[in-house]
């Protein structure tokens, strides 16, 4: 391990990525991450890497579809309304299986929005966002040393199912400082003997989405699913805290999770038995971790959110009826004040079943 | 003893291509083919097919092939090109797919000067969905979207990408060439080589358009497909090299 160093959420997720063998980054300027691009426009070529400010967010991810094609460990970021352009090529990307890593440091939507964090791309983010029948792996870290740590996991990840990830940020995580510390990584790039660098002394090959023979689609499209049940299988993350003795249960990730956890604290301190669920990869969600909550002695649950509640869907789907579901969310590029979350606590505790969203 | 002077392009595949009778895309590839034999550059070639027609352009050209969206071949060009800037990397894009919906991709690969090489097969029509109107289509036609001709009061007027392309400083090389008949044919096969060689030199970015027919989507047998190119379209799009070519014959 090397020594903490105080970081920029931003900077640190653009250092992480280097050091875990990111060597080409195409992207467009948008707040709140244009410290990422920036980040990279300076360190890049230094480690023998491509910076390249493309046109667009549609020519940035199309460009990393052609260096991912090439064999690159590549990468863009970008926020809200240049994720939206993303989609597309994140479509072709996931139907071409080719791996990369995206950041999206949230700001609220819809349209041009704020520039404030926010958690309002979840949908997004979870539920496919471009065309087709498809799956973006999603993490949504709660802290700086999180992301970092994220970071070259997303990698290893997409290059091992070869698939895009995404690494779901806010405004918040990208603009605050915190110390850090960087892992010794192993970069360790798996052999891909299926990119297109120049058919020399092997038959030609092709990177293609296209599957006009409607057998051919079905069964390409089957061989994807299995893969993400593998991917559900292996690669879900969920810290659990409190959940032993608690009558309530917080669920919230990213930076409402950090914000629950002093929540959490605070109730328990007052006498209030609450723990808290934090999804770390919000796909795969940890449907079975609620369930299994769902079924014990849990009260109710109280999901938390910058947005006007799009992860508490995931969160009912799981709890399947079984226990009420509250929402408390505050969007638009507010963060949730710690009192009004435990305010809403006091409210589900007199009555779980007052005002249950299930 | 017979000497051979002609013979299938070794990149050439010997398959029975999709494209209707009297396409020009056939024509179009075999002058593909042919650059990258005579150049010896197989081995380090990757295309990259639009979508258009010649969406599986990989079909019938042997050498490694990405297929991108449409209009974005540029973008994922660049994306090869500076992963391996050893290869050689070339676009075959439509007139719908580079000059419409793929404008920006396209000049701002030629503004970067990205070195990769653009085959641009201007037909002027959407070939592929069906014969709706081009960026490309001249004024008069009719097509499925413009049915009384094209109205320049209401959709404007066709667009000339080499002229607009040719005002870039990283376009090194801007040609057009016609595929209605042999002599043509022979001076395409001539751009087509030295837009690959621009390339291969690192000058910057090369792009060459042919003009093509698309009998089917016309509605003209094929010979007189062929009589459009040359009467309508050459007076319309004139020939030669625009930029980094022996002379500019436009
Ligand atoms: C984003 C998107 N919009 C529209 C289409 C439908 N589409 C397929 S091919 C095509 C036009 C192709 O025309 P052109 O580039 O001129 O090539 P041609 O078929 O004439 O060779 C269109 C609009 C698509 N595939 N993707
Ligand atoms: S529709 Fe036109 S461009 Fe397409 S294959 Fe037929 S003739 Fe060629």
């Amino acid at each position: 391990m090397g020594e903490k160093v105080l970081m920029k959420g931003n900077e640190a997720i653009a250092e992480a990525a280097i050091r875990a063998g990111c060597r080409y980054f195409f992207g467009y300027p948008i707040t709140p991450q244009n410290e990422i691009p920036e980040y990279m426009a300076r360190r890049l070529p230094q480690v023998g890497g491509v910076f390249l400010q493309a046109e667009s967010e549609v020519a940035a991810i199309n460009m990393v579809y052609g260096a991912a094609a090439a064999g690159g460990r590549v990468m863009t970021s970008s926020s809200g309304p240049g994720i939206s352009l993303k989609q597309e090529g994140l479509s072709y990307m996931a139907g071409a299986e080719l791996p990369c890593v995206v950041v999206n440091m949230v700001r609220a939507g819809p349209g041009l929005g704020g520039i404030q964090a926010a958690q309002s791309d979840y949908f997004q983010a979870t539920k496919g966002g471009g065309h087709g029948d498809y799956r973006l792996v999603v993490y949504g870290p709660a802290s700086i040393q999180e992301a970092v740590d994220l970071m070259a996991h997303a990698f290893d990840v997409a290059d091992r199912y070869r698939t895009p990830v995404m690494l779901l940020g806010d405004g918040m995580l990208g603009q605050m400082m915190e110390p850090v510390e960087f892992p010794d990584y192993q970069v360790n790039i798996p052999v891909k003997d299926w990119i297109t660098n120049g058919a020399s002394g092997r038959p030609a090959r092709v990177i293609s989405s296209i599957f006009l023979k409607p057998e051919e689609l079905d069964a390409h499209c089957w061989a994807m699913k299995r893969k993400y049940e593998e991917i559900a299988e292996n690669e879900t993350r969920v810290e659990c805290l409190g959940l032993d003795d608690a009558d309530f249960c917080l669920v919230a990730y990213g930076t409402t999770a950090r914000i629950c956890r002093s929540v959490m604290e605070k109730a328990r301190e007052s006498g209030l038995r609450v723990g808290l669920i934090r999804p770390i990869s919000l796909w795969p969600f940890p449907t079975n971790t609620i369930r299994e909550v769902a079924s014990g002695n849990v009260k109710a649950f109280l999901t938390v959110e910058m947005s006007t509640g799009q992860m508490i869907e995931d969160v009912m789907l799981a709890v399947n009826g079984k226990k009420p579901v509250h929402f408390y969310g505050k969007t638009g590029g507010m963060v949730p004040a710690p009192r009004d979350i435990l305010a809403k606590l006091r409210v589900v505790a007199d009555d779980p079943e007052k005002g249950r969203m299930n | 003893m017979a000497t051979v002077v002609m013979k299938r392009p070794e990149t050439l595949k010997r398959v029975i291509t999709h494209y209707c009778p009297g396409c020009t895309h056939g024509i179009a590839h075999r002058l593909v083919a042919e650059a990258i034999d005579k150049l010896g550059i197989k081995q380090k070639v990757i295309g990259v097919a639009s979508v258009g027609c010649s969406v599986f352009a990989y079909n019938y050209l042997d050498c490694d092939f990405v297929q991108a969206a449409h209009g974005r071949a540029p973008a994922v060009a660049t994306g090869l090109k500076r992963v391996l800037p050893d290869s050689v990397v070339f676009t075959y894009q439509g007139d719908g797919d580079l000059a419409s919906i793929g404008t920006a991709e396209i000049v701002h690969a030629a503004a970067r000067g990205e070195k990769i090489t653009v085959i641009f097969i201007n037909n002027g029509i959407y070939g592929m969905t069906g014969g709706q109107m081009a960026p490309t289509t001249l004024v008069g036609d009719r097509t499925t979207t413009s049915p009384e001709g094209r109205d320049p009061a209401k959709a404007g007027y066709p667009i000339k990408m080499c002229e607009l392309l040719s005002t870039l400083e990283g376009a090194a090389y801007v040609a057009r060439a016609s595929l209605h008949d042999p002599a043509n044919v022979l001076k395409a096969s001539r751009f087509v080589t030295r837009a690959f060689e621009c390339q291969l030199e690192r000058k910057g970015f090369a792009i060459v358009e042919l003009l093509s027919a698309c009998p089917t989507n016309w509605s003209l047998k094929p010979i007189d497909a062929l009589k459009a190119v040359k009467e309508k379209m050459v007076a319309h799009y004139p020939l030669g090299e625009f930029k980094g070519g022996a002379g500019s014959e436009a």
